[in-house]
């Protein structure tokens, strides 16, 4: 397993999420966790993905969404998970 | 698992506060480089250095990629050229032949500069060490990227005062050869006390010859997010304030311990240290002086800026060391003056002079550093400056730095511009009096009597 941290940070609005999840699907990333809040006035969401599956180039990954995510007007970023588990737990 | 909150903290961290792993430094002795042909010696050094750092750039980039961090800087240091090149050098033009061929390794690799252009003469200097010496203000003049530095002091040692005397010479050379940059040359050149041989950052970096043949270093940074961090103790007490810089420092490093482990799988290189250091950028709230400020001081300078410098640097190693396997290098708050928006404008104010950041450079990782004064400083001022730093190194078992630009052509109150990291400074006022006939008595002040431990 290897498990990345997609963000989207933005205005909410209609289908931001379907999107988001149809990218995933379309490239073989499962999602094992979602939670979403709002924090001053903005969307944010997290999601909690397994890219191991995927054939697409994490590189690549990180920048379609980044496209995808400007589409939506949104900003949309893709992070491996550790840069969080090292972060907030010893 | 984690929560959206952490994960938005940690993104907060990175966008708004400029987290950032200042550098990746990677470390490649040339010791086997050594040959008595100058020609045969540049070229075996360029083809160790392009070999060895060849993917250092691209797998710094891909590490940024995947784990949205910046990753400021990708740099190289190599073994101190004094110690390289003395088979091979007879005059200082030989040793400006090996500065070119690190200059063009460095541009080869893409990295943003590359360190050891240096001599270690804590006691005394070869000819070798002295031809370096000479060399450095056309080496500097001369390339883009190389960075240089001397050793001239240590605890153990005592301080050799014919370097000290040598380098305010050395200095005012490179000023004047770089005057149209407004004397840019002296930004890549710093001299120092107890010089460590891990250090990742410039100008000092250098690969220390205890080092192994390649090794990776990474300096992390921080000063935006402990500020920012400290805004939620504003009315607590020194107990609090502590437990939260502490805090803060375990998460900067963290990352950078993190980065650095990834980078070492990739590269194939064992991982060295971490230099667990608050690195500032001219970038605004990226500062140390704002961090003195959020404390409770009005500006870096006033009153109580030592104490809270003391317990910043302490508490930064404290937190540090506990996310870190090994740390190293320098390990503390920098204080530079252009590099940091804060300090700036604590001298612009006549908050902050020269002499109390000698008295802050007593309980702080570095020393007086990026400092602007006036270009028609005397050589002895220089050198003076420089002894009373490198007593403070010495006496306090920790390591001091110089890095004095004197600008050809300016004075006092004039602002010189430097450019990107390197920031700009107000220039600043020097003690008058003058100290030639103590520097020029030449000799080497003994080691003090705590030095002896054995």
């Amino acid at each position: 397993m290897k498990k990345t941290v997609i963000t989207v940070v933005g205005k909410d609005s209609v289908g931001i999420i379907a999107k988001t999840c149809t990218y995933l699907a379309d490239n073989q990333i499962n999602i094992l966790d979602i939670s979403q809040t709002i924090v001053d006035g903005f969307f944010n969401m997290m999601m909690i993905v397994d890219v191991a599956a995927s054939k697409t180039e994490f590189g690549t990954m990180v920048d379609e969404l980044e496209k995808l995510g400007e589409e939506m007007g949104c900003i949309v970023k893709a992070q491996r998970e550790d840069i969080f588990d090292k972060m907030h737990r010893i | 698992m984690i929560n959206i909150y952490e994960v938005l903290e940690t993104n907060e961290m990175i966008e708004k506060e400029n987290l950032d792993v200042r550098t990746i430094t990677l470390g490649i002795s040339l010791l086997n480089c050594i040959d008595t042909d100058i020609d045969r010696l540049c070229d075996k050094i360029y083809e160790r250095i392009t070999t060895t750092a060849k993917d250092l750039v691209s797998t710094g980039q891909a590490i940024e990629k995947e784990y949205g961090i910046p990753i400021v800087n990708k740099r190289i240091s190599v073994t101190p050229i004094a110690l390289v090149g003395g088979a091979a050098c007879k005059t200082p033009e030989d040793f400006v032949k090996i500065a070119h061929t690190l200059d063009r390794a460095a541009k080869t690799t893409g990295v943003n500069f590359i360190g050891g252009y240096s001599a270690l003469v804590s006691k005394g200097m070869t000819k070798s060490d002295e031809l370096l010496i000479r060399s450095i203000p056309q080496a500097l003049a001369g390339t883009d990227f190389v960075c240089s530095s001397v050793n001239m002091g240590s605890t153990k040692t005592g301080l050799n005062m014919d370097a000290v005397k040598m380098m305010g010479e050395i200095i005012l050379e490179t000023a004047e050869k770089t005057k149209e940059k407004d004397s840019i040359g002296c930004a890549k050149l710093v001299v120092f006390c107890n010089a460590p041989d891990d250090n990742p950052f410039m100008a000092g970096a250098f690969h220390g010859v205890t080092e192994a043949d390649e090794i990776i270093n990474v300096g992390v940074s921080g000063p935006g997010v402990m500020r920012k961090a400290l805004e939620s103790v504003q009315e607590a007490d020194f107990g609090q304030l502590c437990e939260k810089i502490k805090k803060t420092a375990f998460k900067i490093t963290r990352v950078g311990q993190l980065v650095a482990r990834e980078a070492s799988k990739r590269l194939g290189i064992p991982f060295g240290i971490i230099d667990l250091s608050l690195a500032p950028t001219p970038a605004i709230g990226d500062s140390i002086a704002d961090i003195f400020e959020e404390m409770g001081l009005q500006r870096a300078g006033a009153p109580g800026t030592t104490a809270a410098l003391a317990l910043l640097n302490d508490q930064v190693k404290k937190g540090g060391v506990m996310a870190s396997s090994y740390v190293g290098g320098l390990s503390g708050a920098f204080i530079p003056v252009s590099e940091d928006q804060g300090m700036i404008n604590a001298v612009t104010d006549g908050a902050l002079t020269l002499e109390k950041l000698e008295a802050m450079t007593c309980v702080c990782s570095v020393g007086l550093d990026m400092i602007a004064i006036p270009g028609n400083t005397k050589q002895a001022t220089i050198s003076g400056i420089i002894a009373d730093e490198m007593a403070i190194g010495m006496v306090n078992q920790k390591t001091t730095a110089v890095r004095l630009i004197p600008v050809i052509g300016k004075d006092v109150g004039e602002i010189v511009e430097f450019g990107g990291l390197l920031g700009y400074a107000p220039i600043m006022p020097v003690n008058q009096f003058d100290c030639s006939a103590f520097i020029n008595r030449g000799g080497r002040i003994p080691a003090p009597i705590h030095s002896f431990k054995n």
